[in-house]
């Protein structure tokens, strides 16, 4: 009975998705409206749901892509994917005035370096809190503190072992999912309110999904501004990380 | 045409993304240094020069923006299909130094915006 309309959904799995995301997203602000009077923004509801959907989806599949693992609704996949992602994020600029990123501009390369160093250093203090000595490890799980991208590529260019990489991108992953949950709540405390503020943000945080979802709960019109900093941050991490990073760990703890 | 600021959308994407590519090469990493923040660029000096040359219809600036606010569902979708299984199931130490750089980056974000205000107020 079922099998035809599973068959539909499968194959026009973009479809599905954009029918699914609908449905989430009025949910999302009707809740917003009803039960917490607008005080939590219906965006960053939708986003949490879309989290616990793929909580659950990675326990159904064992797969690595939350529910789009899930046949049918692999266009959850697609829909959230890079390439409509960044399409939709570079629209986002649209309308932007140039003079308002050159005013943040200054303090958004601080941030990114800030940020970059910062996570390094923190996420390598953990590491060798927890008995890593050897600077490859530590300097490996400190990028996934950065991002669950420079993480791995660190890793990669240094030679650390398998089970270092796994948790510099689990590191990175707990970074993204916190900024794209907290980022709403403590907005006000980081005075997250306008172009300037939000090019520091995406600059300190960096993970280019924790900051477009942080942002897009936070206030949709600054989301520009925090993807033009952060979409350096991962290139640069992975720039630093294995080279200039790497060798102030090396000095640190010689192994 | 709807679909000519669609097109000038992709170009400045695509442009964005190969030039970022192009940095991270020259600068001998594997990764995209800043594909997306030279696209915003490039679609913001466009779709500024097409407006004052009087070029910018206003279906031509449909196509742009209905990118543009469907973004919130694109990330929706984006945070349904991350690895949340993976993150939760990294353990104690990965969770810690998640939270911890999230933690020092959040207070950094807000002692950063208020240096900023500071000079600011100096300057002027």
């Amino acid at each position: 009975m079922l099998l035809p309309v599973e068959k539909v959904l499968t194959s026009y799995s973009l479809v599905t998705a954009f029918a699914i995301v609908g449905v989430t997203m009025w949910i999302s602000y009707t809740l917003s409206e009803r039960v917490t009077q607008g005080r939590v923004h219906g965006s960053a509801i939708a986003i949490l749901i879309g989290l616990i959907l793929a909580y659950f989806g990675g326990l159904l599949t064992a797969g690595k892509q939350g529910i789009a693992d899930v046949p049918m609704l692999s266009g959850m996949g697609l829909m959230g994917g890079a390439m409509l992602r960044d399409l939709a994020i570079v629209a986002t600029a649209f309308g932007v005035r140039m003079e308002e990123l050159r005013e943040g501009g200054l303090m958004g390369v601080l941030s990114l370096f800030t940020g970059i160093f910062v996570s390094f250093a923190v996420g390598g203090a953990i590491a060798y809190a927890f008995g890593y000595r050897d600077a490859v490890s530590i300097t490996t799980i400190g990028g996934g503190a950065a991002t669950y991208i420079v993480g791995p590529v660190t890793g990669a260019g240094l030679g650390a072992s398998s089970e270092v990489v796994a948790l510099s991108v689990a590191a990175g992953l707990v970074k993204a999912i916190l900024v794209m949950t907290l980022t709403p709540f403590l907005a006000k405390f980081m005075g997250l309110n306008n172009p300037r503020a939000a090019m520091i943000f995406g600059g300190l945080m960096g993970t280019n999904s924790g900051v477009m979802a942080g942002l897009a709960a936070t206030d949709p019109k600054l989301v520009p501004y925090g993807a033009m900093t952060a979409t350096f941050y991962t290139g640069l991490g992975c720039l630093l990380g294995p080279s200039f990073v790497f060798l102030i760990v090396k000095l640190i703890v010689p192994a | 045409m709807t679909i000519y600021g669609t097109a000038i959308l992709s170009l400045s994407l695509l442009i964005g993304l190969s030039a970022g590519r192009l940095l991270g090469v020259l600068l001998g990493v594997d990764a995209d240094i800043g594909g997306v923040g030279i696209a915003m660029i490039l679609l913001i000096f466009s779709t500024d020069y097409m407006k004052r040359t009087g070029r910018l219809k206003v279906s031509t600036e449909s196509g742009i923006s209905f990118w543009g606010t469907i973004y919130v569902p694109v990330v929706v979708a984006m945070s349904a299909s991350q690895n949340v299984r993976g993150a939760l199931s990294g353990g104690v130490m990965a969770s810690l130094a998640g939270a911890l750089g999230v933690a020092v980056c959040f207070g950094l974000v807000a002692l950063f915006v208020r240096l900023g205000r500071g000079k600011e107020k100096e300057g002027s």
